[in-house]
């Protein structure tokens, strides 16, 4: 029997081709930047924070969480800020929802969009400012209402719950607007048509085939409308009664760090509202994955 | 046979027309369909064959004219309110319906009582050779079959008419001429008014009852396909329909239809289209495969061979004239690139046009 001997096959790849097989290449070394960014201004704080919770002034480890959840003062700011919140979010879904269903057939939407977003570059405090002097006492709104004699003493919309609502609407809509604009006009423009001329009116229209197409798309819009509007702060203390309806979470977080010098308790707040959120957000995503989630096209093409 | 399409007796398009701004995508379009008739809406893109279906569907507004259906003015009536049926380019289902539910969405609308919808949903599943295929997602179907889907439910819901806009062109060339037995059949089978709107003449001669040659937004000609493949009114429509070779000369003798042509130094000879004189100047169009390779005569044409390609049965190549001009032929066995061939043109199946 002869041998057959040749140069003994390779079977060894290189590391950076072995590397390169599972896609990580000299690229990928670009993600490095974001990740330690991350890692500092994200990962760590959070788990210090966490840390933190867990040792309190006084007490045992949960000692904070409990005081939290036994003091009507603190867990009740749980409840007036969803009141806020949730609202708000479905308030300004609601009213971008038809503008975007207009805005999408239009031919200067750019311009539209521009105006519409402005908004967002004013930051908080100047729309605080500007509602304070337009809605309060003394504002145009209420005299303007009195003027033409439909109320006879000034309407109260700041310092109270309305100022809020009205700021965290101007503030959070051109957000919603464009997220909800941008999945609106992600759907196939033939599908409508295809539609109509079978027969379906304007509101089965949307009833059957715009709206389960857009629902998973506005429950990703309200989970992050939602928790913008949440974490409201600012607009709760210029424009709110922070002693009273409008004492949201974040001020109680807030008052415990800066005014009673508790950062453990501070931190156990802000780990709780957190997992309000959290629980929120994972709540309709589970909701989301019941409708159909594929692509929004009408076939190939 | 529960799927049938309502009665009626003519459509009729009385000078519709549409404009965009200053532009005129469509001029007085009137014609008149037979129930029954399968329409092709046939030209090159931008002549205004989408544009006159979506007016139709009603997708569109018109800027003037009618469409009507016997007496029955329609164009003033929403798209969901018209009751036809169509079938789009990219299919255009719902991605997030069973095909069962896309093709009973009509019936839905039209609030048909369940067991009849189901039934002919069913009925309607067959006929496109779709059965067991309901229960499946538009994404998970190959484009054939999402096309199916797309007739079958453009048809369920027993339209006046069908409006099909290009649905060939998104598929394959085998699968396309599947596709386009299929429509055959589906239509001989239902005989349901359809307007078929294509760019591809193939779909158009051998889809129609009668084809609309459309251009610019008007009307050039209207015909069985054998009328404008064999005998086209105008000299853009038989370019349209394969008339590749155009040779422009002076009209010298006419016998009858019969037309001869100086054509360089030799004369050609079709059958004219135009009125034409002696001492006109005239074009002798005809087909790739009118124009073969052959011997030296008064009738023959000298061209040098540019490119010669293989085609199983025979040759086709190209070859330009002293003149410059390019000649698509046919020839039975292969010549030399640069040669100088003579080319002969079918007498019998040239044309003759005013130039």
């Amino acid at each position: 029997m002869t041998s057959v001997t040749s140069a003994p096959l390779d079977n060894h790849l290189s590391l950076r081709q072995r590397l390169a097989l599972r896609g990580i290449d000299g690229v990928t070394l670009l993600v490095l930047p974001a990740v330690i960014f991350l890692l500092a201004v994200f990962i760590y704080p959070f788990v210090y924070g966490l840390i933190l919770s867990f040792e309190p002034k006084e007490g045992g480890m949960f000692a904070n969480y409990q005081k939290f959840f036994s003091d009507p003062f603190l867990y009740d700011t749980i409840l007036t800020t969803l009141w806020l919140a949730v609202p708000v979010t479905l308030i300004s879904i609601a009213i971008a929802l038809p503008v975007a269903f207009r805005v999408r057939l239009m031919t200067h939407q750019r311009l539209l969009t521009t105006i519409l977003v402005l908004p967002v570059t004013l930051g908080t405090v100047l729309v605080a400012e500007g509602l304070l002097n337009y809605l309060g006492p003394q504002g145009w709104f209420s005299r303007t209402l009195m003027l033409i004699g439909l109320i006879d003493s000034p309407v109260k919309l700041t310092n109270n719950y309305w100022g809020v609502f009205a700021s965290l609407i101007i503030t959070g809509f051109p957000f919603t607007f464009l997220l909800t604009l941008s999945y609106v006009s992600g759907i196939d423009p033939a599908l409508e048509q295809a539609a109509a001329t079978h027969g379906a009116k304007s509101w089965q229209r949307f009833r059957y085939v715009m709206w389960p197409l857009l629902v998973p798309g506005l429950a990703i819009a309200f989970c992050l409308s939602f928790v913008q509007a949440f974490a409201v702060f600012p607009s709760a203390v210029l424009l709110g009664a922070p002693a009273g309806p409008t004492r949201v979470i974040s001020i109680a977080a807030y008052q415990a760090a800066f005014e009673q010098y508790d950062y453990s308790m501070a931190s156990a707040i802000a780990m709780i509202m957190a997992a309000v959120q959290l629980l929120i957000v994972v709540a309709l995503l589970s909701i989301r994955n019941l409708f159909y989630r594929g692509s929004t096209a009408g076939g190939k093409g | 046979m529960l799927l049938a399409s309502s009665p009626f007796n003519e459509i009729r398009l009385d000078k519709m027309s549409r404009a965009f701004g200053s532009h005129n995508a469509l001029k007085d379009v009137s014609l008149s369909i037979r129930k029954g008739e399968f329409i092709a809406l046939l030209g090159p893109s931008g002549c205004g064959k989408s544009t006159a279906l979506n007016c139709i569907a009603g997708l569109l507004s018109t800027t003037g004219g009618g469409i009507f259906i016997d007496d029955k003015r329609i164009d003033t009536l929403k798209p969901e309110d018209r009751g036809f049926g169509m079938v789009f380019q990219n299919y255009a289902l719902f991605p997030h319906m069973t095909v069962r539910q896309n093709i009973g969405f009509g019936l839905k609308m039209r609030r048909v009582p369940k067991a009849e919808a189901e039934k002919r949903v069913e009925e309607a599943l067959n006929l496109v050779r779709l059965q067991g295929q309901g229960h499946k997602l538009p994404g998970q179907l190959s484009g054939g079959q999402q096309q199916r889907v797309a007739i079958a439910r453009a048809i369920v819901i027993e339209p006046p008419l069908v409006l099909m806009d290009e649905p060939l062109s998104n598929l394959d060339a085998k699968l396309r001429l599947e596709m386009r037995a299929e429509i055959r059949r589906i239509h001989n089978q239902l005989g349901a008014t359809t307007i078929y709107v294509t760019h591809d003449q193939d779909e158009a001669l051998s889809l129609a009852d009668r084809v609309v040659v459309l251009r610019d937004g008007e009307i050039r000609q209207v015909g069985v396909p054998s009328d404008l493949y064999e005998r086209p009114d105008h000299l853009d429509v038989a370019e349209f329909m394969g008339y590749r070779n155009r040779l422009t000369g002076k009209v010298v003798a006419i016998d009858g239809d019969k037309t001869s042509i100086a054509v360089g130094a030799s004369t050609l000879s079709g059958i004219a289209r135009d009125t034409l004189k002696v001492g006109d100047s005239a074009v002798v169009a005809a087909r790739a495969d009118d124009v073969v390779a052959g011997t030296k005569s008064a009738t023959t044409v000298e061209a040098v061979v540019e490119t010669i390609e293989y085609r199983g049965r025979e040759f086709v190549g190209t070859a330009r004239t002293a003149e410059g001009l390019e000649l698509v032929f046919h020839a039975p066995q292969t010549a030399a690139l640069g040669s100088a061939i003579w080319l002969s043109v079918d007498p019998a199946r040239a044309l003759a046009f005013a130039a």
